[in-house]
């Protein structure tokens, strides 16, 4: 990598850090014990399933409300406190700024994820008393709760460099939950005629697919994933965060920052 | 004291007495409304838009669903409830959020079959429930146990629990006693042995300890219910033969046609009536018995749980 790129991804990830942003693991090892503790008293039989889904939906939830709202600063927040114009003083491209945002922010979230997935296991270990051969796939449902994570952090990023903080979270925020329904749009767009089939089509191209990436309850009853599908997710994954990263870029490039 | 200080001290006595003191008001306002509670409001009664609105994390709102209906028929069967408007519809809003949350079916056909108090007393409501859960989960051998289970002893349908018990035989792995009791069931023979053969079943194969219990007090009412049979054909064939009744089952004993005072299930002696009929002595620790019973007796509104379940 690129050394500049990685100084600004150190700098963002410290930045990150030192907003106190992993202190949600702490209400994350709260909501873990708790549930784990409470639920075998209140409920019937499911136990192991509650930790995993709750402690899955958290990871990807928390990462997803972080990804937002730290994503839609990195831009912004420089150019309010005049630090960008020190950055891109220097031999920085603007790409490289953008790049180098998206990678801290990434990594960030992969540190995130993996103290959590440690408190999801422990809480799995609590409740089970054992691992079993099919917990592995849990580890495949929370790559791709990261890959999510990329996505929106991607998107997050484009938003934020031509819009205002709260109409990014608005956009990105909305392109998560329009995501998650992009099998149905596609749906959709089978049933609709003419113009509107291309359009609906269209859209439920353009939008991200997190539904496919969502394999929490699968992996809940212990059902493996394909080898192709984590193939092809990871590819669709990556294509989709270039794709939003370049747009990014383009846009950043033009922005007159005067 | 620094003013500051003193400032930190009064905000957090301020603090902690409000916190008490609402505290306090929300119980005393929930006594006022104890009538209000929500549990019998289903907000959204769709199971398609709640799946559609849990943005792809359906399995977490199954599980909260399943949670609420397990409190919900607890609640109710606790405070021996004779309707349970709201089950069916949160057992079909949990397995339509998640097909694959066999626990649903399983437990949910048993709150639903069963006459109230034991159940909400919708055989066909759990019929359907326990069908979708096949529909989904094909593989499952317990879910046609489940269905033949209620078929028989519900609906007393014999050919569709034959038919229920011989599919879930087919399936990999299924419990051999799937295979006998669809022998019997093709037999119509819905018979005690095979009535005590499904709730022995039911008490070895679940981990639920109410479930459990439930099976536990059918074997016994089973158990008790022969011995009543077997002491009063006794008794009959004693005042045969001797031309009076006996007067009481020490008198049995002394004529060696017993051999010590007959116990029910739980220990407590037999009681034989003047015109010779056997009852139990404490009718209540034996909620399903249809034998036995004194004429007066009024069973209570929920079954009472033993510490020996």
């Amino acid at each position: 990598m690129n050394s500049r790129i990685g100084l600004i991804a150190a700098n963002t990830f410290r930045e990150a850090v030192r907003d106190r942003v992993l202190y949600n693991l702490i209400a994350f090892a709260l909501l873990m014990s708790g549930a784990s503790i409470l639920v075998g008293q209140i409920s019937i039989d499911i136990e192991r399933l509650v930790v995993v889904n709750l402690g899955l939906t958290a990871v990807s939830l928390f990462g997803i409300v972080i990804a937002i709202f730290i994503g839609i600063g990195l831009v912004s927040k420089e150019i309010d406190r005049r630090t960008l114009y020190t950055v891109l003083s220097r031999p920085v491209r603007r790409w490289e700024f953008i790049v180098g945002k998206f990678v801290g922010l990434a990594g960030t979230l992969v540190v995130n994820t993996f103290f959590m997935a440690i408190g999801v296991f422990g809480a799995l270990l609590y409740v089970a008393h054992h691992f079993q051969a099919s917990d592995k796939w849990l580890l495949v449902a929370l790559y791709f709760i990261v890959l999510q994570f990329l996505i929106i952090t991607s998107l997050a990023l484009l938003f934020s460099s031509f819009s205002s903080p709260l109409m990014s979270a608005v956009f990105a925020f909305s392109m998560f939950v329009v995501g998650t329904f992009a099998e149905d749009l596609r749906g959709f767009a089978g049933m609709a005629t003419g113009v509107a089939r291309w359009l609906a089509t269209g859209a439920a191209y353009l939008v991200p697919n997190f539904s496919a990436l969502n394999v929490i309850s699968s992996v809940a009853h212990e059902q493996p994933v394909s080898g192709h599908l984590m193939l092809y997710n990871t590819a669709y994954a990556l294509i989709y965060t270039t794709m939003a990263i370049c747009g990014a870029v383009l846009i950043f490039e033009r922005r007159n920052l005067k | 004291m620094k003013p500051s200080q003193k400032t930190t001290v009064i905000a957090t006595t301020v603090l902690l007495l409000c916190m008490a003191a609402s505290v306090l008001l929300l119980f005393r306002i929930d006594r006022l409304r104890s009538n209000a509670t929500l549990e019998e409001v289903l907000y959204i009664s769709s199971p398609k838009a709640l799946k559609r609105m849990s943005l792809g994390y359906d399995g977490l709102l199954a599980d909260i669903y399943w949670t609420r209906a397990v409190q919900y028929f607890g609640a109710k069967h606790h405070a021996g409830a004779k309707s349970y408007n709201l089950l069916a519809p949160l057992l079909q809003i949990t397995t339509t959020l998640d097909p694959h949350l066999i626990v649903a079916y399983q437990y949910g056909g048993n709150f639903l079959a069963p006459e109230p108090p034991n159940g909400s007393g919708m055989p066909q409501a759990a019929v359907d429930l326990v069908k979708y859960g096949i529909k989904h989960n094909p593989e499952d051998w317990r879910l046609y146990y489940q269905l033949g289970f209620i078929y028989y002893m519900e609906l007393h349908d014999y050919q569709h629990a034959a038919e229920a018990f011989a599919r879930g035989a087919q399936v990999p792995g299924a419990h051999p006693f799937l295979r006998i009791l669809a022998g019997q069931m093709a037999d119509k023979s819905g018979n005690r042995q095979t009535a005590r053969m499904m709730w022995a079943t039911t008490f070895e194969t679940t981990n639920d300890k109410s479930i459990k219990y439930n099976a536990a007090a059918h074997l016994r009412a089973l158990q008790a219910e022969d011995e009543v049979t077997a002491l009063e054909t006794l008794v009959a064939r004693y005042r045969e033969t001797t031309g009076h009744p006996p007067a009481s089952f020490a008198e049995m004993n002394a004529a060696e046609w017993l051999h010590g005072i007959p116990v029910d299930p739980l220990g407590h002696p037999y009681k034989l009536t003047p015109d010779g009929h056997v009852e139990l002595a404490v009718p209540d620790d034996f909620p399903f018995v249809t034998r036995g019973l004194p004429p007066d007796f009024v069973p209570p509104e929920a079954p009472r749980v033993l510490p020996t379940d």
